[in-house]
């Protein structure tokens, strides 16, 4: 299976790649947006600012292709940054667009909370989804951002966390999962999350 | 709810652990790749290494170790000691470090913490601070902390915290110079003074010895982790008992 790691220069691409090996297949990591075109599972992670991230996909020629890949149903996983760069616009350092594949914006905390949000928090499964199977309702994740998506169509959500405010922190639509935590730093319960992708990934690929 | 963190840490050299660990059964105690998947299954919630002897010559070695942890280790880990420049954190970042401690450097270079969490986000910059009590309620901050009792600088540590979180700091670890190594506590008015002064976590460290020095940390110090050394790796008390402590007295843990 060619499972793709989207490399637009944001750090952690190491532990992601590495937790797909652990989940069983080789990734290919790249920089090159022609990649997509034949991938059978893309994985967009990322660690940083919203602002970075998007100039970097632009730069890096990775937006249409992102767009072009989803449109096509094929399955794909954002992680954190991956998971924010999905809605329309994030806050973080001003307005920024983002890829507008859903409908919704990326705003900060603002409840006296510290902030960034570190460390490991729950998620409660909201709605059921291939992702979770085999995860326990209320695991712990690892968690580290300042900022949170609202997504305007709550259908979307499948996990959420609560940390001053209940924030969607698993999202599903169609062939698209994303979480805002890094399940590549989760232990057990983030490599299981990996493996559940793959095989969402396979099975569509029989289908 | 989001967690209290419990954070072992491990003084490396050469890319070996050093001062062994003496309760758990492995094979190589001076591995840290062996030791950081025992504290994984032990329940840590992050692990630190910390570079005692690093410099440019050894970069390589401390590089390779980065990446061994990364291979096989999937919680966070911060790698601190001789990062001095953005390179260096560029360096450790993408050989798998999912954060990094900057001390001295901090220091030394006013603007290292603004442009390295600018190029690579508040989210993996630790400011690490080591501080003496100078005065009632006052704290001196001193580089060059492993050495020879540490250097004074004319900076006071609370006011040292809120500058470096404001340059992008992501998280602030306070080590207790005085309580460090006593075993008898952290330094809770010094964690507290931090911990009200700084919108970012803060990580309490030096002189924990009980679990109830934990509590404290938490509950006095409003740390929103503990950080400790020689407790966990003399076997004095394991992580999960600590944890287990903690949780019956209602402070939040990963269990």
């Amino acid at each position: 299976m060619k499972v793709v790691i989207v490399d637009f220069g944001a750090g952690n691409l190491h532990s992601v790649s590495r937790a797909v090996v652990n989940a069983g297949t080789r990734p290919l990591v790249t920089s090159n947006p022609s990649y997509l075109e034949d991938a059978e599972a893309v994985i967009v992670p990322g660690v940083g600012a919203a602002a970075d991230t998007m100039s970097n996909l632009r730069a890096s020629g990775f937006v249409e292709p992102i767009r072009d890949y989803i449109a096509s149903g094929r399955p794909f996983l954002g992680v954190c940054m991956g998971q924010q760069a999905l809605f329309e616009v994030s806050e973080e350092g001003g307005e920024h667009e983002c890829l507008g594949i859903l409908p919704g914006r990326v705003v900060r905390f603002s409840n006296g909370l510290k902030v960034p949000h570190m460390g490991w928090n729950q998620v409660r499964i909201v709605k059921q989804h291939p992702i979770f199977e085999g995860v326990d309702d209320g695991s712990y994740f690892y968690f580290v951002h300042s900022y949170y998506p609202q997504p305007a169509d709550p259908d979307v959500v499948i996990g959420e966390t609560e940390y001053g405010v209940t924030f969607a922190s698993v999202i599903a639509r169609d062939n698209i999962v994303a979480t805002q935590f890094h399940p590549e730093k989760s232990g057990e319960a983030g490599l299981r999350m990996y493996a559940n992708f793959l095989k969402i990934a396979a099975t569509a690929g029989v289908a | 709810m989001l967690t209290r963190r419990i954070i072992p840490c491990f003084d490396v050299a050469d890319g070996r652990v050093v001062k062994g660990i003496r309760f758990l059964n492995l094979r190589d105690a001076g591995d840290p790749v062996e030791l950081a998947r025992a504290y994984n299954d032990e329940g840590a919630d992050e692990l630190v290494f910390l570079d005692i002897r690093a410099s440019p010559e050894r970069r390589d070695t401390a590089i390779d170790m980065v990446r061994s942890i990364a291979d096989e280790v999937f919680i966070p880990f911060t790698v601190g000691g001789g990062i001095r420049s953005p390179e260096d954190v560029r360096q450790m970042l993408e050989s798998g470090a999912d954060k990094v401690a900057i001390n001295t450097a901090a220091v030394e270079n006013a603007d290292l913490v603004r442009e390295a969490a600018e190029r690579f986000g508040s989210q993996c910059i630790v400011v690490a601070i080591d501080a003496k009590r100078s005065a009632a309620g006052s704290w001196q901050v001193h580089t060059y902390g492993g050495v020879g009792g540490g250097t004074p600088v004319e900076i006071d540590a609370v006011d040292w915290a809120g500058r470096c979180a404001d340059a992008g700091a992501g998280e602030i670890l306070i080590t207790g110079m005085d309580a460090d190594g006593t075993q008898e506590g952290y330094d809770l008015e010094l964690t507290r003074a931090v911990s009200e002064a700084v919108p970012v976590p803060v990580i309490a460290s030096g002189g924990a010895g009980e679990p109830e020095h934990m509590y404290e940390a938490f509950v006095k110090g409003k740390a929103d982790a503990a950080l400790a050394a020689s407790i966990f790796h003399f076997g004095t008390h394991r992580i999960r008992e600590v944890k287990q402590y903690l949780a019956e007295r209602d402070i939040p843990v990963r269990l």
